[in-house]
C-alpha cells in the first residue's frame, strides 16, 4: 500500500500539477470486462422489467423488493466492470473509500427510518389516536 | 417584472440602526476604495492574490474573510448582549423582533458557515501541503475557486444586512417556519443560497485536502508518520465530503418548498417538519466535528513544539481521531431528544453521544502527558493551549450532561445548551485558532507577532469568555430560554448585565488582538525571524523560509521518521545546494473569482425573484466554467537560476545568522 502512494506522491511532485492520467498504473478494463459488464447490466435490468411489464408475482411488495435487489446487485456489477475497482486500485484507497461510504449509507438510512418511524408513531397522531383520546 | 421582488420598499429605510450602519460601511467602504485607488494596489492585489492559486495566499485570504466576518459576527453578539441587559421592567430594549430575530439567526450563521469553517479552511489551506512537503494542492485552481466561492456566500449575508432581510429562524431554519407559509419574505432565501453557494466552496476544497494529504505527500511519510494536523486535517474533510452533500440535499428539497410549492417540510399534504431536523443534524453534527479536529491537531501540534519532545501517544491520538470520525455519524438526534422519538431511540443516541467523550478524553490526558515533565515554553500559542484545556474540558462535561436524555428534557433550548456550545467552540475552536494563528505567523510572515498586546489579548479573551457564558450557564439551569427579546422576572436582569460585561471584555480582547497585528507589522524588523524555525518546531513546514519560496520546497524532502523535521535537525541533514532544476507550478487565473462573482449575481436574483438574470447568470456560469476548459496555458517552470539564487540567498541568510549566533 505505502509503496504505491510513494510512487503516486513523487510523481506529482515531479510536475507539481497532477496531470490526471496516470491511475498508479492500474490498467482500463479489457473488452471482455466491458462486454461482461454490458450482458449483466442489461439482464439485471431486463428481469425487474419484466417482473413488473408481465406481474409474474401477486404480492406488489416482494416484487418491490425484488427489484430493490436487482439495483443493488446492479451497483456491484457496475463499480467491478465500469470503474474497474478492486480491492488494489489506488492503493487500496478505493475500496476503503468504498467502505467507508458504505458505512456512512449505512448508519444514515437505517439511522432516519428508525428515528422517523419511531417519531411518526409517537408524534403523529392517527384517527384512531384522537378518538382514544380522554 | 424586471426587478423581481426588488423595490425601494425592500430597503430597510425605516430601521435607524441599519441606516446608520450602511452609513459607515458606506463610508468605510469608500476610503478603502479610495486608498487602494491612491495607492495603484487593484493590479497588486488581483495578479498576487485574488488569482492566485498558491495555497498559501489561499490560507491567508481564508484567514482575511474568517477575521472580517468575526467582526460582523461579534457585532451581532454585542447587540443581543445589550438588548438582553436592557429589556427589563416593561422596557422593549433597542431592537424590535423583527430585527432582533436576524441578529441572532445572522450570528449563528455567520459564526459557524463564514467564521469558523473559513478559519479552519484556511490553517489547512496554509500548513497541510508544507506539512507533507508539497508544492501545492492537487487541483490549485479549484482551490482557489473554493475559496471565491465561500466569500460569494459571505457576500450576500452581508448584503442581506442592507437589501432586504435576513431569516428570522434561528441558524437553522427549521420548517415549518422557514417555510414559505410563515417566512414569505428573502430572509430564507438569502439563508439558502449564501450557504449554497458557500457549500460548493466547502465541498470541493474537501475534495481537493483529501486528494492532496493521500496522493502528494513526501517519499518517506507514511500515514503513520504523518503530523497529527495533517491527520485531523484529513478526518476533517472526509467528513466534509461525507457531510455536506446532505446539507445540499436538504437545502434543495427546503428551496422546492418555497419556490415551487412541493410539500416536503411543510405541516399538511403529508409533509414532516421532522425529517428537516433529521436530516440537518446529520450533516450539522459531522460539522461540530468539521471545526474541532483541524483545532485539536493544532493543539498537539503546538504542545509538541512548545514541550520539545515528541507528542505522548501518537497512534491513539490517531485513532482517537479516525474513530471520532466514524462516531460523529452516529449521534445526531441528541441535538433533538425532546421531538418525542420515545425511549428506544433516546437512549441509543444518548449512550453514542457519551461515548464519543471517551476518544475526545484521550486526547486531553495525551496532551496532558506530554506535558508532564517537559520544559515548557509558556509562549502566547502554549497560553492559549493551556486555556483551551481548561475551559474545552468543562464545556465537554456539561455535553455529557445534556447527553442525558432525561437532563436533556430540562435543559432543551435553555441557555444552558447556549452557554454549552459557546464553551466547546469559543474555548475549543476559537482559541485554538488563535495558539495556530499566533503559532504560524512567523511562517507566513516572517516576523513574530507582539507578546505584549497578545497577552493583554489572552486575558481579556479567557476573563471576559468566563464572565460571559457562566450566567448563562446559572440562568439556563433555571430554567431561562434561548433566543428571548425581553425579559419579566427583573431579579435576571443582573445576570445578562454580567454577560454584558463579559462581551464587553471579550470586545476588549478582540481589540487587543487587531492592535496586536498592527503593532507587529509596523515593528517587523524588530520582530523579525530569519531562521524560518523560531520555535524550535519539529515538523516540515519550519523547514522551509518565513515566508516560504513560492515552491515550498526546492527539492522535495525525504521522510525518515515522525517529526521529520525534528530528526532533520538532530542528523544534520544538510540543505541542498545545487543541481536546482526548473519547477513545475500553476499559473494564476481570474476563473474562480469571476466564476464566484457571476455565481453571487445568480443567487441574488434567486432570490429576489429576477427570473431573466438568473437565467442569464446560470447560462453565463455555465459558459465561463466552459470555456475555462479551453484554458490551456495553466503552468510554468519556474527557472532553474531563479530557484538557485532563492536558495542561495537563503543559504546566505542562514549563514549569516550562524555567524552571529557564534
Amino acid at each position: 500500500m505505502s509503496a504505491a502512494h510513494e510512487h503516486g506522491a513523487g510523481h506529482d511532485h515531479g510536475n507539481g500539477y497532477g496531470h490526471g492520467h496516470d491511475h498508479g498504473g492500474e490498467a482500463h478494463g479489457t473488452m471482455r470486462d466491458y462486454v461482461w459488464g454490458f450482458a449483466l447490466s442489461v439482464i439485471l435490468t431486463a428481469i425487474p422489467f419484466w417482473l413488473v411489464m408481465a406481474g409474474p408475482i401477486a404480492d406488489k411488495s416482494v416484487t418491490a423488493l425484488i427489484i430493490t435487489a436487482f439495483a443493488a446487485i446492479q451497483i456491484v456489477v457496475h463499480m467491478i466492470f465500469f470503474l474497474h475497482m478492486n480491492a488494489r486500485a489506488e492503493g487500496g484507497w478505493n475500496m476503503l473509500a468504498l467502505i467507508f461510504t458504505i458505512v456512512i449509507v449505512v448508519i444514515v438510512l437505517t439511522g432516519s427510518l428508525w428515528v422517523m418511524y419511531h417519531l411518526n408513531a409517537n408524534m403523529m397522531p392517527q384517527s384512531h389516536q384522537m378518538d382514544s383520546l380522554p | 417584472m424586471l426587478f423581481g421582488r426588488l423595490s425601494l420598499e425592500s430597503l430597510p429605510l425605516h430601521e435607524p440602526i441599519i441606516v446608520a450602519t450602511f452609513a459607515a460601511v458606506v463610508l468605510g467602504g469608500a476610503a478603502l476604495v479610495g486608498a487602494l485607488t491612491w495607492f495603484r494596489l487593484w493590479g497588486y492585489l488581483w495578479r498576487e492574490w485574488f488569482t492566485s492559486v498558491d495555497h498559501k495566499k489561499i490560507g491567508i485570504m481564508y484567514m482575511v474573510l474568517g477575521l472580517v466576518m468575526f467582526l460582523r459576527g461579534f457585532a451581532d453578539a454585542v447587540m443581543m448582549r445589550i438588548q438582553q441587559a436592557i429589556a427589563f421592567n416593561g422596557s422593549e430594549g433597542y431592537l424590535n423582533s423583527h430585527h432582533y430575530d436576524q441578529v441572532f439567526t445572522a450570528h449563528g450563521v455567520i459564526m459557524i458557515f463564514f467564521v469558523a469553517m473559513p478559519f479552519v479552511t484556511g490553517l489547512m489551506n496554509y500548513v497541510v501541503p508544507l506539512q507533507i512537503g508539497a508544492r501545492d494542492v492537487s487541483f490549485p485552481f479549484l482551490n482557489n475557486f473554493s475559496f471565491w466561492m465561500t466569500t460569494a456566500g459571505a457576500v450576500l449575508v452581508m448584503a442581506s444586512l442592507f437589501v432586504g432581510e435576513f431569516a428570522q429562524t434561528g441558524w437553522l431554519a427549521y420548517p415549518p417556519l422557514s417555510g414559505i407559509a410563515y417566512s414569505p419574505g428573502v430572509g430564507v432565501d438569502y439563508y439558502i443560497w449564501a450557504l449554497q453557494i458557500a457549500g460548493v466552496g466547502t465541498t470541493l476544497s474537501g475534495i481537493n485536502l483529501i486528494a492532496t494529504i493521500v496522493k502528494m505527500r513526501a517519499p518517506g511519510m507514511t500515514m503513520m508518520r504523518m503530523p497529527v494536523f495533517t491527520w485531523t486535517s484529513l478526518c476533517t474533510n472526509v467528513l466534509i465530503v461525507a457531510s455536506f452533500p446532505v446539507l445540499t440535499a436538504v437545502l434543495a428539497l427546503l428551496s422546492l418548498d418555497r419556490y415551487v410549492g412541493t410539500n416536503f417540510f411543510t405541516n399538511d399534504f403529508g409533509g414532516s417538519p421532522m425529517m428537516y431536523v433529521n436530516l440537518i443534524w446529520i450533516w450539522g453534527h459531522p460539522e461540530v466535528y468539521i471545526l474541532i479536529l483541524p483545532i485539536f491537531g493544532v493543539f498537539s501540534e503546538v504542545t509538541a513544539t512548545f514541550c520539545g519532545k515528541r507528542l505522548f501517544g501518537y497512534s491513539s491520538m490517531v485513532y482517537a481521531t479516525v474513530v471520532i470520525t466514524i462516531l460523529s455519524y452516529l449521534v445526531w438526534l441528541h441535538h433533538f431528544f425532546t421531538m418525542g422519538s420515545g425511549a428506544s431511540v433516546n437512549s441509543f443516541f444518548g449512550i453514542t453521544t457519551m461515548v464519543i467523550s471517551i476518544p475526545t478524553g484521550a486526547k486531553l490526558f495525551n496532551w496532558l502527558f506530554t506535558m508532564y515533565r517537559a520544559r515548557i515554553r509558556f509562549d502566547l500559542p502554549m497560553m492559549w493551549t493551556v486555556a483551551f484545556m481548561l475551559t474545552f474540558v468543562i464545556g465537554g462535561m456539561t455535553g455529557v450532561l445534556l447527553a442525558v436524555p432525561p437532563a436533556d428534557f430540562v435543559l432543551h433550548n435553555s441557555l444552558f445548551l447556549i452557554a454549552h456550545f459557546h464553551n466547546v467552540i469559543i474555548g475549543g475552536v476559537v482559541f485554538g485558532v488563535f495558539a495556530a494563528i499566533n503559532y504560524w505567523w512567523p511562517k507566513a510572515f516572517g516576523f513574530r507577532l507582539d507578546p505584549f498586546w497578545g497577552k493583554i489579548s489572552f486575558w481579556c479573551w479567557v476573563v471576559g469568555f468566563w464572565l460571559a457564558f457562566t450566567p448563562l450557564y446559572v440562568m439556563g439551569l433555571m430554567g431561562v430560554t434561548r433566543r428571548l427579546r425581553v425579559f419579566d422576572d427583573p431579579s435576571l436582569q443582573i445576570w445578562f448585565v454580567i454577560a454584558a460585561i463579559g462581551a464587553g471584555l471579550i470586545a476588549c480582547g478582540i481589540a487587543a488582538m487587531l492592535i496586536q497585528y498592527a503593532v507587529s507589522i509596523i515593528r517587523r524588523d524588530q520582530l523579525r525571524d530569519e531562521s524560518g524555525d523560531p520555535w524550535n518546531g519539529r515538523t516540515l513546514e519550519w523547514a522551509t523560509s518565513s515566508p516560504p519560496p513560492a515552491y515550498n520546497f526546492a527539492f522535495t524532502p525525504v521522510v525518515h521518521d515522525l517529526d521529520a523535521w525534528d530528526e532533520m535537525k538532530r542528523a544534520g541533514a544538510p540543505r541542498p545546494a545545487g543541481n536546482f532544476r526548473p519547477i513545475h507550478m500553476p499559473k494564476n487565473t481570474g476563473a474562480g473569482i469571476i466564476l464566484a462573482g457571476i455565481s453571487t449575481v445568480c443567487g441574488f436574483a434567486l432570490i429576489w425573484h429576477i427570473w431573466w438574470l438568473a437565467g442569464v447568470s446560470l447560462a453565463a456560469l455555465l459558459i465561463t466554467a466552459i470555456a475555462h476548459t479551453f484554458n490551456y496555458a495553466r503552468d510554468f517552470h519556474i527557472p532553474a537560476e531563479t530557484v538557485a539564487e532563492t536558495e542561495a540567498e537563503r543559504a546566505r541568510q542562514l549563514a549569516a545568522l550562524k555567524g552571529a549566533a557564534a
